[in-house]
């Protein structure tokens, strides 16, 4: 075969290779590690599978932030306008999380429908709420009113 | 009266109108004229480009000044700035939100123009005119964006506010003076390799000549998006406050995959400059270098996504650099189409030579940046298809990138004894048997003292792999040296070779600092009193005393810790939770003493009940070996950039265009 043509078909195999292992790779990789968000009422309803690591989110309810006296355990309650969703968090929270305040939490929702979260992150300036957070709230607030849900 | 009047917003809004004006004419008669072949027309493209570049600078002086005397009139300076805010900040604020910034990146990408039409003497004409048009398109874009959809000079007349609204606490830092400006000197210095290709595929040629007037443009780039990068990286270690140093967030990876592109085109242009070989893969590559940057602005300003960075956004903006970006990338893959085929590769090459070694390096760097272009996009597509919301975590992209970094370092020592054009396998082979011995039998051992001086359990295999690494590519790079000396004096190397060297130890000593500090990090959070102490990693901390202080435009609370090992003082940290009076907004000042081979690092929480605070106490060996690395790979471009034989060619350049030849080279060594 001609010098030139060899490298050329060198090349095309290499690629092809490559880009058949990263496409499996990927959809491997993609299945194991994405992270769905729910809104605090479709934990309640059960539509959020327990034992697995999910994202929830919404403003954190006044009033039900709870520490432990001797250690960093702490609980809150995070809401979409419909329904409160109890958080469990052992750590120190970011300097932005405050009641009142949106949240989103990622963690395991256990059998009693807390979530045990490992990682709790805040707003990261006055103006701005997180995307799914502020769908969330608009969602929740018109099934609460009856004007019916978009999923 | 005086300068006030001259240096108005008023005046800087006009300089912007005058200065997209300038673009629009810079890029339409130049090209024009190339193609009518109007020499007039296409000399034009000089002189707009600097004018365009002065009116833009204007611009962003006017700016700057609104700024530094509190102009509250303007809407952008209300809401970064206040009057408490110390000058060097109030400076910095310029560029700390999305329509300062969109102006930064235009006088940017005004100044590299400028200086294509200062330092293009030596290319055809017909050339230059068309690399000129090309950039003025794209700064017709920025242009129209900026006036459209983010202008900073917008006024809140006729009720100014007495104060403004300050500048995010976060963003009050030297890392935020620095990084944006040497980000966007990368990101916007991919606009010329870009334009160059362009260029190249309209007149469907691109020669060794071409690539090595290109090549210094590419490595300064890349330089400045490495040095940005590190910057960044550097910046959210000891600003977030958490200790943490890459995050995998959509931001980040925003700007990181303009980088590994990049990189692959400071390697293959090396191959097309040196042996004519990958040239329109050399195109595609400056073409995917610049829309990854493109793409990378709209992902940080279109707010479409969930970050750390996402300040401020507004989906019509989003919207407009989507229009922008696919019309750049559609239009110029779509070129690509048409014109590629006509430019190939003349040369062979066999064996280990090195054009292989760079094929490989080029898979690896793309393959890499292609996975994390998924993960990052993966959400968004996933979201307007209805398939829920999806985050894609770190566990994901550390998946690839770890091993396809682990194969980069492999190839990398590989490549430091390979030859242009043929290089035996055999000689390859015979070249690696010591630095393999050494780095193999170095890498397994040296994590039995590592464990024990770190407190680590247990043996780590990771740790052994990332030494056998960085030690392969440092021996071998080192093996490579000895064989040159042999031949000639030290003297006698190039910049260039240098240059290499020193990045690709860089890049070895980044890869340490990213592994051992990954494996030997030891982190505790806890609840602490004054008086309280605790052993991490061989450290006792003690929490001492906290007290109060007061600065000009905040308050905090200090706290005062000791650390110590083995009764020995080490260092006395001071980690600090601030508040700042005028937005309200409190922030963790986190306090670390550094070395090479370990930082010691303290942040402080939120208070809890009585005298107890959260703490959170980290030790991280070699975690500054990473900056060190990033710092070192941009000095080594700078070094390959300051190569004899780029100034040397434009001399003889300089003589073929006054005799009026058309430049041909012979290609050297």
């Amino acid at each position: 075969m001609h010098l030139i043509r060899r490298q050329r078909l060198q090349w095309v195999i290499l690629m092809l290779v490559t880009s058949s292992m990263a496409v499996g790779l990927v959809v491997y990789a993609l299945g194991q590690n994405t992270n769905y968000f729910y809104t605090p009422s479709q934990i309640a309803q059960g539509v959020a599978p327990i034992g697995v690591r999910v994202r929830a989110g919404g403003m954190v309810v006044v009033g039900s932030l709870e520490r432990a006296a001797d250690s960093l355990d702490v609980e809150f309650d995070v809401s979409d306008g419909a329904v409160h969703l109890r958080v469990h968090y052992s750590g120190i929270l970011p300097d932005l999380f405050d009641e009142g305040q949106a949240a989103i939490v990622a963690g395991v929702v256990d059998a009693n429908s807390v979530l045990q979260a490992t990682e709790v992150l805040a707003k990261h300036d006055e103006n701005y709420m997180p995307p799914e957070v502020a769908d969330t709230m608009s969602a929740a607030y018109r099934e609460a009113n009856g004007l019916g849900g978009d999923y | 009266m005086g300068w006030e009047v001259i240096i108005s917003p008023e005046f800087g809004h006009v300089a912007l109108i005058i200065a997209l004006c300038l673009a629009v004419i810079q890029s339409s008669i130049p090209l024009l004229g190339s193609y009518v072949g109007i020499q007039r027309w296409m000399e034009l493209a000089k002189s707009l480009a600097i004018g365009h570049f002065v009116f833009v600078a204007v611009a962003f002086v006017c700016l700057v000044t609104a700024f530094l005397q509190d102009d509250f009139s303007l809407r952008y300076v209300v809401h970064n700035s206040n009057q408490l805010l110390p000058i060097r900040y109030k400076f910095s604020a310029v560029w700390s939100a999305h329509e300062g910034s969109l102006l930064l990146w235009a006088l940017v990408l005004a100044g590299w123009t400028a200086a294509v039409a200062i330092y293009s003497r030596s290319l055809p004409l017909v050339f230059t005119s068309r690399v000129l048009s090309i950039l003025g398109m794209i700064a017709v874009g920025f242009g129209l964006f900026l006036l459209l959809t983010s202008n900073p000079f917008e006024r809140t007349l006729p009720f100014p506010p007495v104060n403004g609204s300050d500048l995010n606490p976060l963003l009050q830092d030297i890392g935020l003076i620095l990084h944006p400006p040497m980000l966007y000197m990368g990101y916007v210095g991919l606009s010329v390799p870009f334009a160059f290709a362009i260029a190249a595929l309209l007149e469907g040629q691109f020669d060794s000549a071409w690539a090595r007037w290109c090549r210094p443009w590419v490595n300064v780039a890349w330089v400045f998006l490495t040095i940005g990068i590190t910057l960044g990286s550097w910046w959210a270690y000891y600003e977030l406050g958490w200790g943490g140093w890459w995050f995998w967030d959509p931001v980040e990876n925003a700007s990181f995959m303009p980088w590994l592109v990049a990189t692959a085109l400071v390697h293959s242009i090396a191959a097309t400059e040196k042996r004519g070989v990958f040239r329109s893969w050399t195109l595609l590559l400056a073409i995917f270098a610049f829309s990854l940057s493109l793409l990378g602005t709209f992902l940080v300003r279109s707010g479409v996504l969930t970050s750390v960075h996402a300040f401020a956004s507004d989906p019509e903006r989003g919207l407009f650099i989507l229009v922008f970006l696919s019309l750049v990338i559609g239009s110029s893959l779509l070129l690509f189409a048409f014109r590629g085929p006509a430019i190939h590769a003349k040369s062979t090459y066999s064996g280990a030579a090195r054009e292989i070694m760079i094929l490989i390096n080029n898979l690896i760097l793309v393959t890499a940046m292609a996975m994390i272009l998924i993960g990052t996009l993966y959400p968004l597509v996933a979201d307007a298809l209805q398939l829920g919301k999806i985050s894609v975590g770190p566990p994901y992209f550390n998946f690839f990138f770890v091993p396809l970094s682990f194969a980069l370092l492999v190839c990398l020592g590989v490549a430091a004894s390979s030859r242009w054009q043929h290089t035996a396998s055999a000689a390859v082979i015979q070249h690696a048997r010591w630095p393999a011995a050494f780095s193999v039998s170095l890498g397994m051992l040296l994590p039995i003292p590592l464990a024990v001086w770190f407190d680590s359990p247990g043996y780590s295999m990771a740790a052994a792999l990332t030494i056998i690494a960085v030690l392969w590519v440092v021996a071998m790079s080192l093996q490579d040296l000895r064989v040159k000396m042999n031949t000639a004096p030290l003297a006698r190397l190039s910049a260039s070779y240098w240059g290499m060297l020193l990045a690709h130890s860089g890049i070895a000593l980044c890869a340490l600092g990213v592994g051992l500090s990954s494996v030997y990090d030891s982190q505790r959070d806890m609840r602490m009193e004054p008086g309280d102490s605790v052993l991490v990693a061989g450290y006792t901390f003690e929490f001492k005393t906290v007290s109060e202080i007061q600065e000009t435009n905040y308050r905090a609370t200090r706290a005062l810790v000791s650390v110590t090992q083995q009764g020995r003082p080490v260092a006395e940290l001071s980690p600090e939770k601030r508040y700042y009076q005028s937005g309200g907004q409190v922030m963790t000042e986190a306090s670390i003493d550094g070395g090479l081979l370990r930082d010691l690092y303290v942040a402080l929480g939120e208070p809890l009940s009585g005298d107890s605070w959260g703490m959170r106490v980290q030790v991280k060996p070699f975690v500054r070996c990473i900056w060190l690395g990033g710092l070192l790979i941009g000095i080594g471009g700078l070094v390959a950039v300051a190569d004899k034989r780029y100034r040397r060619r434009r001399k003889t350049l300089d003589t073929a265009v006054n005799s009026l030849t058309e430049p041909k080279l012979e290609q050297s060594r």
